[in-house]
């Protein structure tokens, strides 16, 4: 019976392709603009978290100046070496502190240069940084402690620098400092700000405090907690530590600042989430005006078939049957529009993540939940028509011209 | 001891009615389409229902249908009082027991006639296979083979009300109502759906009211009911039938 309620509704909008069309038209375009605005912000998301796992979970930044970002005072004293070691020695719970002093300079090699940032640095920079080498080797201790003139260099640079030729051995020219290339960064691609993590050249600290600062300053360090550990703790802990060795009074403001990468990425994902969710609930609203056309179009439907009814009911259906006709009616015609709306906005959206360049994340769950919440519109809004048609009186029906 | 000799004999009338009024509206604008009717129909007959418009004609085929319901007195299908039954009870009746035959014809548009002709055997759960068969078998009776595919729009006015007729009689039922069956046809074409009702009743034993104004059609029933004012007028058995 449900089989030829379901052929009896097909051959129904058949009859009427036009109007179904437009009928379903804007439970079409709801539901493609909620999917491919969840498909495109769960993209979003799934990048910068992508992103934010690949700078090093439990990442903390230890900054000198009162807060980040440009406005900080210049005179607060800023790191030594020291200070990190203190961290690393003092605060439980640390898996690796590197201290990073950067700045940008122009390599040379040959005929070639090209600006890049060059960190000052050692070997648990790549710990914290969760960097590995493609290949050569990290810095020997001696070279840390000689300030050596080697370096560490990033894929961007290579390709820059040497195109095709061997870099591995080669000595590129930073500023006076002429350094031997022992190892190539594996590639990472561009961070969440846009940055090319890959633009780097890294040398032992030494020899950058000695050949291009000419300092024994360091600018940050940069912290990884153990995995187990909180880092809510141990961002507690170096902030207290930091104080003291900095001779800060109680009523003294921090003059550092210790940063959760943790709370930059939820912030961000959190922004991109709630952006993502914002345009879905405008789009489904686009869903909900789409289910008001079709109970429109349902209405008129009911009103046209009148006759019909009065045949059908004096025959022998029951209210349900005829309820169910026109409901099943409804439901198919907003299903079509509804799997109409995911093939459009599975197309658009891959279409639209190569545009934008986020990965395309086909999320089965909204596809399923926009298809049943399109057939629900299709409930919801066929069933007061239904039901008007379902109640109408045979003799008055059989009556209506 | 009457009610024994009905028993034994196993004759409850097909229909049966007794006193049965029909109002619509109410106080001063009340208007009494039915002012007491008693009547009784057995089995295998062809009653002709006449009279002048607004004598109630229509409201009583109307109620035997379970179209519509009595607003007193008893109305007994098969000894089973039709006014105790639900609604979906009395649809359950119109499904199994009665077929229709309306002046309009009220087929469905754009549906073939074999599919009009199947629609009630949708209603009672009969598989597509059997449906098919019973359909064409009907569309035979009427003498429409051929005419299967057609839809009502491509039939004439005589081949649309025997497409009806096929629908009203496919799913063999005890009763077929008919309201001025041949009010929109020409003669010819009346005189021809008059002799496959009279061969339907007369083959099949299917019961007939017909509901007509013309003497000549009402001719063709077994017996002929007046209606004037609400009430029985005359009830006679006509000659011809015999």
């Amino acid at each position: 019976m449900l089989w030829n309620t379901i052929l009896l509704s097909f051959r129904e909008i058949k009859r009427n392709v036009m109007r179904s069309v437009l009928t379903i038209l804007g439970v079409v375009i709801g539901v493609g603009a909620v999917i491919t605005m969840v498909t495109i912000g769960g993209g979003a998301t799934a990048q910068v978290k992508e992103q934010i796992a690949s700078m090093g979970s439990n990442l903390l930044m230890v900054t000198p100046g009162k807060r980040l970002g440009p406005g900080q005072s210049s005179n607060v004293p800023l790191f030594k070496v020291s200070d990190g070691e203190a961290i690393a020695r003092e605060v439980s719970s640390i898996a690796a502190v590197a201290p990073v002093s950067s700045q940008s300079i122009k390599a040379i090699f040959g005929n070639q240069n090209w600006s890049t940032q060059v960190t000052g640095s050692d070997n648990q920079y790549f710990k914290v940084t969760n960097r590995s080498l493609r290949t050569g080797r990290q810095f020997g201790d001696s070279e840390l402690r000689s300030g050596a003139a080697v370096c560490i260099v990033g894929e961007t640079v290579r390709k820059k620098l040497f195109g095709g030729q061997e870099a591995l051995g080669a000595n590129i020219r930073l500023e006076k400092l002429s350094c031997q290339v022992i190892g190539i960064l594996e590639a990472k691609g561009q961070s969440t700000m846009g940055m090319d993590q890959d633009d780097i050249v890294v040398i032992p600290l030494r020899t950058y405090q000695r050949r291009i600062s000419g300092n024994q300053d360091v600018a940050m360090f940069q912290v990884s907690v153990q995995q187990s550990a909180s880092t809510d703790k141990a961002q507690r802990d170096i902030r207290l530590l930091m104080r003291e060795r900095r001779h800060l009074s109680p009523s003294d403001d921090d003059n550092f600042n210790v940063m959760d990468m943790k709370e930059i990425a939820k912030m961000l994902t959190g922004t991109t989430q709630l952006l993502t969710a914002l345009l879905s609930a405008v789009a489904a609203v686009s869903l909900l005006v789409g289910g008001i056309g079709i109970m429109n179009i349902m209405l008129v439907s009911v009103t046209e078939r009148t006759r019909e009814i009065g045949i059908r009911l004096a025959i022998g259906a029951f209210e349900r049957e005829v309820l169910m006709q026109f409901l099943v009616e409804a439901v198919v015609l907003s299903s079509f529009g509804g799997l109409i709306g995911i093939v459009l906005a599975l197309g658009g959206s891959f279409w639209l993540a190569r545009v934008l360049r986020v990965p395309f994340v086909f999320n089965a769950g909204i596809v399923a939940v926009a298809f049943l919440f399109s057939a629900a519109v299709g409930v919801i809004f066929g069933y007061f028509p239904a039901l008007k048609a379902a109640r109408l009186d045979p003799i008055e029906a059989l009556r209506y011209e | 001891m009457t009610i024994s000799i009905l028993d034994q004999t196993d004759k409850h009338p097909l229909i049966e009615l007794k006193g049965v009024t029909k109002v619509y509206g109410a106080g001063q604008a009340a208007m009494h389409a039915l002012r007491g009717i008693d009547l009784r129909i057995n089995e295998g007959e062809f009653v002709a229902v006449m009279g002048p418009s607004g004598s109630g004609k229509s409201t009583f085929l109307n109620i035997l249908a379970c179209l519509d319901t009595p607003s007193g007195g008893i109305y007994k299908f098969k000894g089973i009082e039709v006014d105790k039954l639900t609604r979906s009870q009395r649809t359950r009746l119109r499904r199994f027991y009665f077929g229709f035959v309306f002046q309009g014809f009220n087929l469905l548009n754009r549906t073939s006639a074999l599919e009009n002709v199947e629609l009630p055997l949708i209603y009672r759960r009969i598989g597509a296979n059997e449906r098919h068969r019973r359909a064409i078998i009907a569309l035979e009776t009427v003498g429409l083979k051929g005419w299967e595919s057609h839809s009502p729009g491509e039939l004439s006015g005589g081949q649309q009300q025997r497409v009806a007729i096929a629908r009203a009689i496919v799913t063999e039922p005890a009763v077929l109502f008919a309201d001025e069956p041949t009010g929109n046809l020409d003669t010819a074409r009346s005189r021809e759906i008059m002799d496959l009702l009279t061969r339907l009743n007369h083959d099949r034993g299917i019961t007939i009211v017909m509901v007509t104004h013309e003497p000549d059609m009402a001719a063709y029933a077994k017996r002929t009911v007046r209606f004037l004012d609400g009430l029985v007028e005359s009830d006679e058995r006509n000659g011809r039938a015999a």
